[in-house]
């Protein structure tokens, strides 16, 4: 459902700011969203100063030197530190991406860290995304098949192996979902660009015999329709994909079984 | 408070089975408006300033008659389905039913009313 103010409860409030690092030269303050399910308090902004001198390049150093250093309560997922898991998804200077990859030379003034946008917050800079895994697995993400031969591995050629790129890239890290009015305002029933890409992932695998099955599952005002290309996906992509082309390339394949 | 699981909340009602031909409607009727509108706002745009009677002898004529009835009529068509995206996108329950009622309503009724009027000026 459409909102325009927070509710009482997630106002965000001006935090605590943390002692900046002693005999630090080359200093840069951090502005963090902080809540926590524990103490009933509202959301608020810490601020924390990073020796930039003794830290990594990318936002994920920084978090990471903050939570060694400076404040161990502060909370956010992260794995593998190169793109590939998606864990470390979150609002970077008003843009969703992958801390691990996003390069604190790219932030001009403050790095301001939020939590990817209107989802429920588990705790700190960690989104639920419970109903946005569920929605990936509703379009199921698997090769189905009908028949049963070959009996062995079911060849593709280079040309339909092609078709697969900038799609299979995505690491499900919900930027770009997250950054879509659409899902925000409907995302209990629209699908989202990270499904749909994934969706359509399948629907043009050569190998996949459930096309029409697929399409079918698709055709809905809201699991598909509710997109209407304003692009934000493919613009926060961190990996560079297109889900917003991938969208329109069901939405064609849609109007091609039909006429 | 309902104990469902994840999976079954995200499938919800299962699809409804439309939507492609909204969609395609839209976009039909989007490209007619293209074609449309210029041709609209050239005839509409030479009565504009003419003296009642020979403004009334213009709107006589086939060509402007009919394109202002195909303007309104494919613009009434791609309004119509517009604002149902629009109300479904930012209202919930009985109010959006109520709305894309009203609105359905409002836009045929401009149609009728549109075409009335046209009508008694061609004949």
């Amino acid at each position: 459902m459409v909102q325009f103010k927070l509710p009482k409860n997630s106002t965000i409030r001006t935090g605590k700011t943390w002692p900046k690092p002693e005999g630090a030269s080359n200093v840069r303050k951090f502005q963090i969203y902080r809540w926590t399910p524990d103490d009933g308090e509202n959301p608020r902004v810490d601020t924390y100063f990073v020796d930039m001198d003794t830290c990594g390049p990318m936002v994920l150093d920084a978090l990471i030197k903050i939570k060694n250093e400076i404040d161990p309560t502060l909370t956010f997922r992260r794995s593998c530190r190169e793109g590939i898991c998606g864990s470390c998804a979150m609002n970077i200077d008003g843009i969703n991406t992958l801390a691990c990859i996003y390069g604190m030379d790219e932030i001009k003034g403050d790095v301001k860290i939020y939590p990817l946008p209107h989802m429920p917050v588990v705790r700190d800079l960690i989104p639920d995304l419970t109903h946005f895994y569920a929605q990936h697995a509703s379009i199921m993400p698997w090769l189905e098949t009908k028949t049963n031969r070959p009996a062995k591995e079911w060849k593709q050629s280079i040309e339909d192996r092609k078709k697969l790129d900038g799609l299979y890239e995505c690491v499900m890290c919900a930027s770009c979902s997250t950054a879509c009015p659409s899902y925000w305002w409907n995302g209990d029933r629209y699908l989202g660009p990270a499904a749909l890409l994934h969706a359509y992932r399948w629907i043009i695998d050569s190998r996949d015999e459930a096309t029409g099955e697929r399409l079918d599952e698709l055709e809905d005002p809201f699991k598909l329709y509710r997109c209407h290309t304003i692009m934000n996906c493919t613009k926060t992509c961190p990996k560079g994909l297109n889900p917003a082309e991938a969208i329109a390339s069901i939405k064609k394949m849609m109007v091609e079984r039909q006429l | 408070m309902h104990y469902l699981t994840d999976r079954k909340r995200a499938e919800g009602k299962g699809a409804s089975g439309s939507g492609t031909e909204h969609f395609w409607g839209q976009a039909i009727s989007a490209v007619g408006l293209l074609i449309l509108m210029p041709l609209f706002a050239l005839t509409f745009g030479s009565a504009l300033g003419m003296p009642y009677e020979e403004a009334l002898a213009y709107y006589q004529r086939p060509f402007p008659a009919i394109i202002a009835a195909m303007t309104l009529v494919t613009a009434m068509v791609h309004f119509r389905h517009g604002i149902q995206v629009v109300i479904e996108d930012y209202s919930r329950g009985l109010t959006k039913k109520a709305l894309v009622i009203l609105f359905t309503a409002l836009s045929y009724t401009t149609l009728a009313v549109g075409l009335y009027g046209l009508a008694r000026i061609a004949f």
